[in-house]
């Protein structure tokens, strides 16, 4: 079962890599996007029995590992493949 | 006295620490890899500079699950010198012995230049021998070194006196262009509540002997030394 995370830094933390992303598309004539926040993709191969499982252990490691608590939050997504669990 | 330098996969600057604390002070340094579980005799800990596990994930997020961080651990509990040097601050700092984290730095360039750094506190081991406002002329190396902590956090830090270096510029003042990563209140190094882990981002280590452009950084290991002598703590047999 493959898992999805999502690290973000959280809104009260200022994103350095996000504002000069949104300052180059601004300065390409993007006026329509507003601010950009950069984070981290994660994909993850569980060899765990139930979507419980998976999910509990997905955010297990990214609460852990993959985020860092004092500026960064993080969302799981289950990636269930066609026809059921693998 | 015995100092043990933790050497990670990617540390740089151990061999920096190393000959600061052998062959300019003329103490002991010992290596000590990541995966040995046991500091030994060792009377002070440095996590030295570098890029821990290639800074993968983030800066010291790897490194702080090392076998040797264990120990460090229990080293820094029992009251034990241990000083945190750029990527060893950030390690200090997501293994949670320091608060905060580190973001890019807020232009997203890699500083590697002479800063200035003013002494705020003397209460600590690293810093007894240099004196409150004392401006020391230290580089800087590092691309993540904005500090940050929480608004609350940031608040007990200042209120308790646990901020021990800011960035400022040759006058002794803070200002926004003697911060060379945008760091809150020009924070460069800080202590935990029972000042015997002091992390800093500047390089004490690199900056021991005027041939290498100032000789600042040496009052940080004389501290520490004259800490340990003070208090009788050299293990026996140690220099």
């Amino acid at each position: 079962m493959k898992a999805r995370v999502f690290v973000t830094l959280k809104p009260s933390v200022f994103d350095p890599q996000g504002h000069t992303i949104a300052e180059a598309l601004h300065s390409l004539g993007y006026g329509a996007v507003g601010d950009v926040r950069q984070g981290k993709y994660f994909e993850l191969d569980l060899d765990v029995g139930s979507a419980a499982e998976a999910e509990r252990l997905a955010a297990e490691v990214a609460d852990r590992v993959l985020s860092n608590p004092v500026i960064e939050s993080f969302r799981v997504e289950l990636a269930v493949p066609p026809g059921g669990a693998s | 006295m015995t100092f043990a330098v933790v050497v990670f996969p990617g540390s740089n600057c151990d061999h920096d620490a190393e000959y600061a604390i052998q062959h300019v002070l003329g103490h002991t340094a010992r290596f000590v890899w990541h995966k040995e579980t046991s500091l030994a005799d060792a009377d002070v800990v440095v996590l030295p500079g570098g890029f821990s596990h290639g800074d993968y994930l983030r800066t010291g997020a790897i490194a702080r699950f090392s076998p040797i961080m264990a120990d460090v651990r229990r080293f820094a509990e029992s009251g034990g010198p241990v000083l945190g040097i750029c990527n060893g601050f950030q390690v200090l700092l997501e293994c949670g012995l320091l608060p905060g984290a580190m973001l890019r730095n807020r232009d997203l360039l890699f500083h590697c230049e002479m800063v200035h750094l003013r002494v705020e506190r003397v209460d600590t081991p690293f810093t007894r021998a240099a004196s409150v406002g004392q401006v020391l002329r230290v580089p800087v190396a590092h691309g993540e070194g904005n500090y940050y902590a929480p608004p609350e956090v940031i608040d007990e830090l200042e209120a308790d006196g646990r901020v021990v270096f800011r960035y400022v510029d040759a006058s002794g003042a803070v200002t926004g262009e003697a911060n060379p990563n945008g760091s809150i209140n020009g924070i460069a190094g800080i202590t935990n509540v029972a000042r015997n882990v002091v992390g800093l981002m500047p390089h004490p280590e690199r900056a021991c002997q005027e041939v290498v452009g100032s000789a600042d950084g040496r009052v940080i290991f004389e501290s520490v030394v004259g800490s340990l002598a003070e208090r009788g703590a050299v293990h026996a047999g140690s220099r």
